[in-house]
């Protein structure tokens, strides 16, 4: 638009202050970027969560083994079409820091649970004849540089073997992808029989099941119906969906959204200020300018207008830098950190968020100066120049 | 008799200062036909800037009208007066008051952004404008690179840009040399020989108001002639 | 006049008119507050949870293991085993009796108050001398729980932060019912995060048998760790981990407190970067107001020196205030906060308080002073180098 050359010039008068103002919209746009990034870590990859897959934990807490022969009885459960298990083994690679969960499952009918998961053809029957074989997820295998081929020793920390030891060793068969960007694939699975046979204690006991609700059916009825199936068994069940599941896991850490929020209120609360601070000095330098501009036959409206798209020019200048350079990192931080914050993701709600913000604060910090500006009459600031 | 181009008619304007009440103009008439240049002097507190400024459609009289090229300005809302303004006055005054941050092509530019004309006709006429006031040459600079006399000229040609039919100077000479005010005085004189523009001039100098076609002398608020150029 | 009362007077003249620039004063001190506020109130998370785990662990009391566990729930420790620790050398003896507490805990869920969701605490199950090895133990509240029934004494911060934890109320876990008996309290550590009942009856309604979790003992002497590590080590019964409560409460603590500091470190250090922009921009723009002023002092022969240094004052003053500010907020709005969050080694609740220790707002002042000299020291430079004949003429 034909004004852009005017706002662009006076955005621009004192260039230091300018540019230093930008920056301090830069740095808050990249903090709210990674703290965005971070909250939805935090969310236990709900988003992702299937609708149709409920997880089955033992009632009094997910530490405690679920029976094997619960298997076939949910899988004839009405509203059940498919069920599989997984367990929380708990080791770490090398060091204590390295930890990421590895689960030892029934490959093809985890698999076929969780279809999000891509695997060469070749890699995963590789995997399934191998009763040591594992598969990781590409995160993890960035993380750590593995390739298929290679041999990966873990330590167990809960699971000691039969024969004394507690180092498993599992040779890598397969690598797998997500196709959806906001899950995490930071995850290693090995096969349940070699995990049964070579453990020390707790045979025929899992950690929980996942279920598939069939088309049509009610998951909150079918959740029901299978805790009846085992109330008042020595373990009771607990079934909930997944998002459900992975919620209250989540909240257990603690209210981070909430943290996440106050933490960014302040650094914006501290942005508005400096920016609030520039618009006005901004206005108030040049007063018999705009004076001039109303002379000319500029209405007071066109001259608010012009104030706060000079205001919000510089937030977006400053907010795109940010948010860009927050993506970047957060998705380098997804691919070489997934044993550390797993699921780190930019959401498009979040992004859409931040352009909301860099208009909102753009209109906050200008608006006192520009209603000045509308308001100041032609001929008191042409007599005081 | 060529037409009346601006009217004021038993106009008053006064001011509230704290509990005091100013009247600053008092049961003024004046008429200016078109092709006037007409200079008004008096002291400072006279109130000849106020006189201007109801020319302009800056102000509004406390009571009687103010018609300029048949609309009455002092009936009109504040956007009407701003649309008004940018299509038939050019203001001129002593401090320039030329933006900074833009060329003197684009500070000339500044009125025609009001209009509806491309891009491409606003540059031409901005030209055409500074052609008038011959500085062509220094369409690129900006007003620190100019000089005082240079930079009023740059005003002038913002001033009619738009073409208005009627110029209102507050004291456009005030900040500038003998010569170089005689030449704006020049430059003045062509436009409203040349090219018809009806000018209304402030000034306190005496030397200045001889270029003008008649002088009236403003004092207490109210005008009285005083003899031709 | 001298350099250095030339400085201390264009100092005083500098800061008495201060208010003139109260605008972008004001943005710096907010800004360097905000800093501060926030690298105190994260940080004073990882301070109080490591508080709340170390000041469990006691230097006289061992806690034994089975080896590699990395915490009591990954471990496993057979009733033999534990006869063999209360004979061991360097465990202290209380007449003929060790002072001993061998221990399991299974974690439950209990709802949460403030999110309203289920939360995992662990409910230990403990023996005679749990409360001898511990130093700083006390029952609070109703009784202690009657071997062999199905009886609870809770911690403190647990009834707090937990619903349902009321002493005489019944609470039921998987098939048995359980009733609260008492409370007790813990100088504020991990223990009172805790529900704890017999060790007999917790075995027996989790089907343990005879088995434990860890083994804990008061040592004779602060010298006796090695001796009793010795003893046990080289038993072939039995392969163990020994160490101080204290040590294993560190690194209990670790894993948390490292995540914490990872998050917090870097953000402290991005929103200093953002708050040198706004106290740059600030004092570039108090050195143009000042710019006459400026001028005037130096064509009266006050030395380019001491307006630099009294740029410098400014700037490293207001950061000051703006430091002070922001630990103050942080001390009174944070310290001392309850909240409780998953440790992910003991997979359990541990309820703790914000702690905004001095050592941490001393720590803040030093960012806002950092903050200060580097936000001052352009923009001084440029102060100092005016050009003074130009200034002057611009009067």
């Amino acid at each position: 638009m034909k004004y852009f050359r005017l706002i662009w010039k006076n955005a621009w008068r004192k260039k230091i202050r300018t540019s230093l103002t930008i920056l301090s919209v830069f740095v808050a746009f990249l903090l709210f970027a990674l703290l965005s990034g971070i909250g939805y870590a935090f969310k236990g990859g709900v988003d992702v969560a299937d609708a149709d897959r409920l997880i089955i934990i033992h009632k009094v807490s997910l530490i405690n083994m679920l029976p094997i022969s619960y298997e076939n009885r949910v899988a004839s459960t009405d509203g059940v079409e498919s069920v599989t298990h997984a367990t929380w083994f708990g080791g770490y690679y090398q060091d204590t820091r390295n930890q990421f969960p590895q689960f030892p499952v029934v490959p093809q009918s985890y698999f076929d649970m969780y279809p999000e998961f891509d695997i060469p053809d070749g890699q995963f029957e590789a995997f399934k004849r191998n009763r040591t074989g594992a598969v990781v997820g590409q995160e993890l295998a960035d993380t750590y540089g593995w390739k298929v081929g290679d041999r990966i020793p873990i330590q167990a920390t809960i699971w000691s073997r039969a024969d004394g030891g507690r180092t498993w060793e599992f040779e890598l068969e397969g690598i797998f992808s997500s196709d959806d960007p906001r899950g995490s694939t930071a995850l290693l699975l090995f096969q349940y029989d070699y995990f049964e046979e070579a453990r020390a204690f707790a045979k025929g006991t899992v950690g929980w099941y996942i279920l598939r609700v069939e088309k049509g059916a009610d998951p909150v009825q079918v959740a029901k119906a299978v805790d009846a199936l085992f109330e008042n068994s020595p373990a009771e069940t607990k079934t909930s969906t997944e998002a459900a599941f992975a919620q209250s896991f989540m909240k257990q850490y603690g209210n981070i959204a909430l943290i996440v929020t106050l933490i960014l209120g302040a650094v914006f609360f501290t942005l508005l200020l400096v920016s609030g601070n520039t618009m006005s000095q901004s206005v108030r330098e040049r007063i018999s300018e705009l004076a001039v501009l109303k002379t000319l036959g500029f209405t007071d409206r066109s001259v608010l207008g012009i104030v706060l798209s000079e205001s919000i020019l510089i937030m977006l200048m400053g907010g795109l830098l940010g948010l860009g350079l927050g993506w970047v990192i957060i998705q380098g931080a997804a691919q070489n950190m997934a044993g550390f914050l797993p699921g780190i993701f930019l959401s498009p709600g979040a992004i859409a968020a931040a352009f909301a913000m860099m208009i909102g604060a753009g209109i906050l910090a200008g608006i006192f100066p520009a209603l000045k500006a509308m308001r100041l009459s032609i001929i008191d600031a042409l007599a005081r120049a | 008799m060529s037409n009346i181009l601006a009217r004021l008619e038993q106009v008053n304007r006064t001011y509230q200062k704290g509990k005091e009440t100013v009247e600053v103009l008092h049961k003024l008439d004046l008429e200016i036909p078109e092709g006037d240049f007409v200079a008004i002097m008096g002291p400072s507190g006279s109130g000849k800037t106020t006189l201007l400024n109801l020319l302009g459609g800056l102000d509004k009289p406390t009571a009687g009208t103010v018609t300029v090229g048949g609309a009455e300005l002092s009936s009109m809302s504040n956007s009407q007066l701003s649309n008004w303004r940018s299509n038939h006055v050019g203001f001129i005054f002593q401090f320039y008051n030329l933006l900074p941050v833009l060329t003197a092509h684009r500070n000339v530019e500044l009125p025609l952004l009001l209009t509806s004309f491309s891009s491409k006709e606003r540059a031409k006429r901005a030209s055409i404008a500074l052609d008038i006031v011959g500085l062509a040459d220094r369409a690129k600079h900006y007003p620190r690179e100019l000089s005082g006399g240079q930079e009023q000229r740059v005003a002038i040609a913002r001033a009619i840009v738009s073409d208005p039919s009627l110029l209102l100077c507050d004291e456009p000479t005030g900040d500038l040399d003998r010569d170089t005010a005689d030449e704006i005085l020049r430059l003045l004189q062509v436009l409203n020989k040349d090219h018809g523009k009806t000018i209304v001039m402030v000034t306190h100098d005496a030397q200045a108001a001889e270029f003008a076609k008649r002088i009236l002398h403003c004092d207490k608020g109210t005008l009285e002639a005083m003899e031709a150029a | 006049m001298r350099g250095l009362q030339q400085v201390l007077a264009v100092t005083s003249l500098n800061l008495r008119n201060l208010p003139q620039r109260i605008g972008s004063s004001v943005v710096a001190v907010v800004g360097v507050a905000a800093v501060v506020l926030v690298f105190a109130a994260v940080l004073s998370m990882a301070k109080g949870f490591e508080r709340t785990m170390i000041s469990a662990g006691s230097d006289d009391t061992a806690i034994i293991m089975r080896s590699g566990s990395t915490s009591e729930l990954n471990s496993g420790i057979s009733n033999e085993q534990v006869l063999i620790v209360a004979d061991a050398p360097g465990v202290l003896k209380d007449g003929d009796d060790s002072v001993i507490s061998a221990e399991l805990y299974v974690v439950v869920d209990v709802r949460k108050r403030t999110s309203n969701t289920d939360a995992n605490v662990p409910f230990r199950g403990i023996q005679r001398g749990a409360f001898d090895v511990r130093n700083n133990v006390s029952l609070i509240e109703g009784r202690m729980f009657e071997e062999g029934k199905n009886e609870i004494v809770v911690g403190r911060s647990a009834q707090q932060e937990f619903l349902g934890l009321e002493t005489g109320s019944t609470i039921r876990f998987g098939q048995s019912e359980w009733t609260i008996v008492g409370a007790f309290e813990a100088e504020g550590s991990v223990s009172e995060s805790e529900l704890w009942t017999d060790v007999r009856v917790l075995q027996g309604a989790y089907r343990r048998g005879n088995s434990f979790q860890s083994v804990r003992v008061r040592l004779q002497s602060e010298n006796s760790l090695e001796t009793l590590a010795a003893a046990l080590e080289n038993d072939p019964r039995f392969d163990p981990d020994v160490m101080t409560e204290k040590e294993y409460y560190s690194g209990q603590a670790e894993p948390m407190t490292r995540f914490i500091k990872t998050i917090g470190y870097p953000l402290t250090i991005l929103m200093a970067i953002g708050a040198v922009f706004g106290a740059l921009n600030s004092m570039y723009s108090s050195v143009s107001v000042r710019g006459k002023e400026i001028a005037t002092l130096r064509a009266l022969g006050f030395g380019p020196m001491s307006v630099l240094i009294s740029t410098m004052v400014e700037s490293t003053l207001l950061a000051f205030v703006g430091g002070a500010l922001g630990g103050a907020v942080a001390f009174l709005v944070f310290n001392g906060f309850q909240v409780s969050t998953l440790n992910g080694a003991s997979f359990s609740q541990v309820v703790f308080d914000f702690a905004v220790t001095a050592d941490l707002l001393v720590d803040g002042l030093y960012v806002a002073l950092i903050i200060g000299a580097f936000g001052g020291l352009f923009p001084a430079i440029r102060a100092a180098r005016l050009p003074v004949a130009q200034a002057l003429r611009e009067l």
